[in-house]
């Protein structure tokens, strides 16, 4: 069957053509999507697109609220994220960056998924269109359910505004630069008072088949100070949990391998 | 900038040469920023087919059944293509030149040996309708142990990869599994030196990665010929290939060409045009086939991975006294172009150094792996990657500079190739010179004023005695016992002599006459692109076989004959 | 199914019909017929594609043909005016940026979207701007030069 494009008004309908449809995708900036349709790939036959729009960034307190349809590039032009400047800058080239969204982010397979994993650090929950109706979902469990059950469409993501400049941090390493797939990605907040950290969200990239939470590491780190002594337990749990793949960027073996390393360097903010 | 040293070699240099050093614009130039630069995949035709290929998604299979009649009802299909419509399905690349045999089919009929393999071609009205009726081929494979690993495949009991060699081996001159260097005596070499270092290193394969993927488009002409649009970076190479596969005379085929959007090798096989013509002779309508980019990784050769072996003999006062060096070249499931990359090597091995004592041993390996080609220098910078590793790591063992070292062994004007051939117009000397002056690397005086015209030949030009060597290259089983695994194809206007009539219907359309017995490409003059070739040593050695056609003699790197 | 999209080309209006899932390359190069940009990988990953849609760079060959309804978008068929070239055309010849000429026309178009915002972009913004191009041939190096010189240039276009 030819590929079918069906374009709705709303997020409601699109999630409706989804829901009832294990051939069709919504699509996004289609960065990912329109790879597959030009390889010939007949596992789908619809792609599902809305004009509703999606694009609005909004701080609301203590949390910042993004449009699912936001584009890498949109981030990079906004002050109010100016947190995640550094991670957007990573992602493709700028023509990728200025196709791609936040809602397909989410989507992407490793070793794709930066933006991703920093908005998991940043305790990101989605806002996801299931037919008529909008729930929320942390992204821990939209990451776990992906892939499998996961029915709906994504309309924003809401994260955490981190308290400092210094208080969210995240390093990718990749072969290629400036841009190029992610060995690994790492993203954390890490609120500190009295110079102990609070409670640590740390998240890893390209380290499991979706961005995972380093619990054992963020565990290790709480209530400690960012020093030498103090992310020793950090850096010792650092592969714990992790899966990463074998792919044409890394082995899984050399992944757990530098995970440590360069959770240390982004800990005690030492240079790559 | 280039800098162009006249102080070098003055005499042998005329003075009126102006133009190194200075930008001469490009005929292209104008073209390619404008846009309107044509490459092949910009000529639109109306009614344009498009031809896509299932491949193979094992490394090794036997095919116990296609079945394509789903793929023939799919919508918009003009046709499916398979094995047995191609004319010649079994071609080699350098059959042209009578060098090696047929060994890679077209679309791939009993069996598949590597991943990404050609098994069916389907032509239809649009891309996706293609992928859309390869989707309902089904194919049954009962898959075989699969071997990757150039010195695992040439075990006893390995599998065998490419039942044309049996063995896992190319076959030289019909009968051997390897070429060989053999000048001096290596082993006295390594008894008198001071020090033998045995190294072992490995190149991964390469994969030339052109922008532009490789692609034909292939449409009907008047008078029954077929307009072939391509990039390839041998016109008249592809156009013979294409019409022994296809059983044509090469008139019946008009080549445009020309404008390549890269090559780097990877555009030299051939890998598309054939079924892109193909697909034009059967639908009679114009036919576009272009890989994808994983394609191209896929199924276009990369440049081989090596694995090479080098023992040197060293003196205390940095001189090599022996060096032997074995080299595996990965040449993937078919032969393609390693099998001249292996030639090239033997013809390079020791390097640019006079080294008393050489001896080579030289095999182009088959694995499961996609096919290997040309690709910038294959069968030469790979070996030249280990042998400076290992000059590197000589200079150290003998306490001396590096390039002091270089300077020390170097060849010069008059001395004895281990190939038995004078050396002459060497600079090396020169060269790290030059290199060491800009990279201000100090290098004493006496090696500053070295010269490659001087301290050359005399004793250095002399052949030493080489031991027979009393392990002969292994005689392969060679052709007599390989029973081909598809239907021998029909006798061809390529097995016939050329006065013989034509006897396919492309062919009846013509009135033109039969084109010449040999129809190679030639170089220009009697210059070969290539080295010369290696000499068997031991001269009880049966000679090499007798070129198989005029006009083939002057390969004389291919065919060990010595250049005119 | 064909479906009609409609949009500005190089400032002209154009119409194609497109299938559905066409990529805007596919309705480029065989819908209007403007083969300045290049297939190099239909994956996004080398640039030889790239065009400008709506003042942004765009790889064509990832963007949904039906998603340019209305959209302005620029090709390097589009540079040139009448017998004069671009500043971006005339340096890349000068600078000899360019060898087999497949890589060029996204090049170009990528370095067109950098100086339509940003005149004078340090070496650092040019090497981010063409990040996402790839060219085999000529090693970056010329084509940097030829973008600053271009932007350095006081040919106004
Ligand atoms: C050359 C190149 C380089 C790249 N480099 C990087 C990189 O460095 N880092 C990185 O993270 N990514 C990279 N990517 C991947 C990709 O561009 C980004 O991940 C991008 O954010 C994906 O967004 P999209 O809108 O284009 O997704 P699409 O292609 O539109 O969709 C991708 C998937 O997400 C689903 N989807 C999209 N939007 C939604 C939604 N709102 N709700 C539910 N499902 C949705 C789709 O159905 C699809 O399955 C690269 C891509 C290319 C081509
Ligand atoms: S063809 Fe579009 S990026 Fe390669
Ligand atoms: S000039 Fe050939 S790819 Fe750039």
């Amino acid at each position: 069957m030819p590929i079918t494009v069906k374009t709705t008004a709303t997020f409601a309908e699109a999630a409706d053509l989804v829901a009832g449809n294990r051939a069709a995708r919504f699509l996004g900036g289609g960065t990912l999507l329109m790879r597959d349709v030009n390889e010939g790939s007949v596992a789908f036959e619809t792609l599902v697109r809305t004009t509703e729009p999606a694009r609005a960034i909004r701080t609301a307190g203590s949390r910042i609220e993004i449009g699912a349809a936001v584009t890498i590039a949109q981030i990079q032009a906004e002050r109010d994220l100016a947190f995640l400047h550094g991670a957007a800058r990573l992602i493709g080239g700028p023509a990728v960056r200025a196709a791609g969204t936040v809602g397909g982010n989410l989507f992407a397979p490793s070793p794709y998924g930066d933006l991703a994993t920093a908005l998991l650090a940043l305790d990101g929950v989605a806002t996801l269109q299931q037919g008529a109706s909008r729930r929320e979902m942390p992204l821990g469990d939209l990451f776990a359910q992906r892939g499998r059950d996961l029915r709906g469409v994504v309309v924003s993501v809401s994260i955490l505004r981190p308290e400092s400049a210094d208080a969210f941090r995240f390093r990718k390493v990749s072969r290629v630069k400036p841009k190029g797939a992610a060995v690994l990605t790492i993203a954390a907040h890490l609120p500190t008072s009295g110079g102990r950290i609070g409670k640590a969200r740390v998240a890893y990239g390209a380290m499991a088949p979706t961005p995972i939470r380093a619990r054992a590491v963020e565990r290790a780190l709480e209530g400690r100070s960012l020093d030498r002594d103090g992310v020793a337990a950090a850096l010792a749990a650092a592969a714990e949990g992790t899966d990463p793949a074998d792919d044409a960027i890394a082995s899984a073996w050399y992944r757990r391998e530098v995970a440590p390393v360069y959770l240390r360097r982004l800990l005690l903010n030492e240079p790559d | 900038m280039l800098e162009f040293r006249k102080d070098y070699f003055a005499d042998e240099r005329r003075d009126d040469l102006d133009v190194i050093g200075k930008g001469v614009q490009r005929q292209d130039m104008l073209g390619h920023v404008t846009g309107t630069t044509t490459f092949f995949d910009d000529h639109k035709m109306a009614g344009m087919g498009h031809l896509k290929v299932l491949r193979s998604p094992h490394h090794h299979a036997r095919i116990r059944h296609i079945d394509v009649s789903q793929a023939e009802r799919s919508p918009g299909v003009r046709r499916v293509i398979r094995g047995a419509d191609v004319p010649r399905n079994l071609n080699t690349l350098l059959g042209l030149i009578g060098f090696g045999k047929d060994d890679e089919p077209s679309l791939a009929t009993t069996k598949v040996r590597y991943r990404g393999e050609p098994i069916v071609a389907v032509v239809a009205d649009s891309e996706r309708l293609a992928h859309e009726a390869l989707a309902r081929v089904r194919v049954d494979y009962d898959p075989l142990p699969a071997v990757f690993d150039v010195e695992e495949a040439l075990k006893p009991g390995a599998p065998t990869v490419n039942d044309v060699y049996p063995g896992n081996a190319f076959e030289y001159h019909d009968r051997f599994d390897h070429q060989r260097v053999r000048f001096g005596d290596v082993e006295a070499g390594f008894r008198s030196a001071d020090h033998v270092l045995e190294q072992r290193y490995q190149m991964s394969p390469i994969e030339q990665a052109p922008t532009e993927t490789n692609g034909s488009i292939a449409a009907p002409e008047t008078n029954g010929r077929f307009v072939v649009y391509t990039p390839t970076q041998g016109l008249f190479f592809s156009l013979d290939t294409c019409a022994k596969i296809l059983d044509v005379e090469s008139n019946a085929l008009h080549f445009v060409g020309g404008t390549a959007g890269g090559g780097f090798g990877g555009k030299v096989d051939s890998l598309t045009e054939p079924l892109a013509i193909l697909g034009a002779m059967l639908t009679g309508r114009p036919v576009r086939y272009v890989l994808g980019r994983e394609e191209e990784m896929q199924f276009g050769g990369p440049r081989s991975g090596e694995r090479i072996v080098i023992k040197d003999g060293l003196m205390r006062d940095g001189r090599i006294v022996a060096r032997k060096v074995t080299v595996w070249f990965d040449s993937g499931a078919y032969t393609r172009l390693t099998s001249y990359g292996a030639v090239k090597c033997a013809a390079h091995v020791p390097g640019p150094y006079t080294i008393p004592a050489v001896h080579g041993d030289f095999y182009c390996v088959f694995t499961n792996r996609t096919p290997a080609t040309a690709m910038r220098g294959f069968g030469v910078t790979g070996v030249d990657f280990a042998l400076e590793c290992q000059m590197d790591k000589l200079a150290a063992l003998a306490g001396m500079d590096p390039m002091e070292f270089r300077i020390l062994n170097a060849y010069r004007d008059g001395d004895m190739k281990a190939h038995r051939r004078e050396a002459k117009n060497t600079a090396l000397v020169e060269c790290v010179q030059v290199a060491a002056e800009k990279a201000r690397w100090p290098i004493r005086e006496e090696f500053r004023r070295a010269s490659s015209r001087t301290g050359g030949g005399g004793e250095r030009a002399r052949i030493p005695p080489t031991p027979k060597d009393t392990s002969p290259p292994k005689r392969t089983a060679g052709g007599s016992t390989y029973t081909p695994s598809v239907a021998p194809p029909p006798a061809s206007s390529w097995d016939r002599p050329a006065a013989s009539p034509p006897a396919t219907p492309f062919q009846e359309r013509f009135a033109m006459p039969p084109p010449p017995p040999a129809p190679m490409p030639r170089p220009a003059s009697s210059q070969p692109p290539a080295p010369p070739p290696p000499e068997p040593a031991d001269r009880r050695e049966p000679p090499p076989p007798a070129a198989p056609g005029p006009g083939t003699t002057r390969f004389s790197s291919v065919f060990g004959t010595r250049r005119r | 199914m064909k479906t009609p999209v409609q949009f500005r080309l190089n400032d002209q209006p154009v119409a194609v019909f497109v299938d559905g899932g066409d990529n805007l390359l596919t309705a480029l190069r065989d819908g209007v017929g403007d083969v300045t940009p290049k297939f190099g990988c239909g994956q996004g990953a080398c640039g030889a594609c790239t065009v400008i849609v709506e003042g942004e760079p765009r790889l064509a060959c990832i963007t949904l043909a039906e998603a340019c309804e209305g959209a302005r978008v620029e090709t390097l068929a589009g540079l040139r005016r009448g017998p004069d070239l671009h500043p971006l055309q005339s340096a890349f010849m000068e600078h000899f940026a360019a060898q087999c000429g497949f890589c060029t026309p996204g090049m170009i178009m990528a370095a067109k979207a950098l100086l339509d915002r940003n005149p004078r972009p340090s070496r650092e913004e040019v090497v981010e701007a063409i990040a996402g191009n790839i060219c085999r041939c000529t090693g970056y190096e010329p084509i940097i030069e030829a973008i600053l010189a271009a932007a350095a240039s006081a040919r106004r276009y």
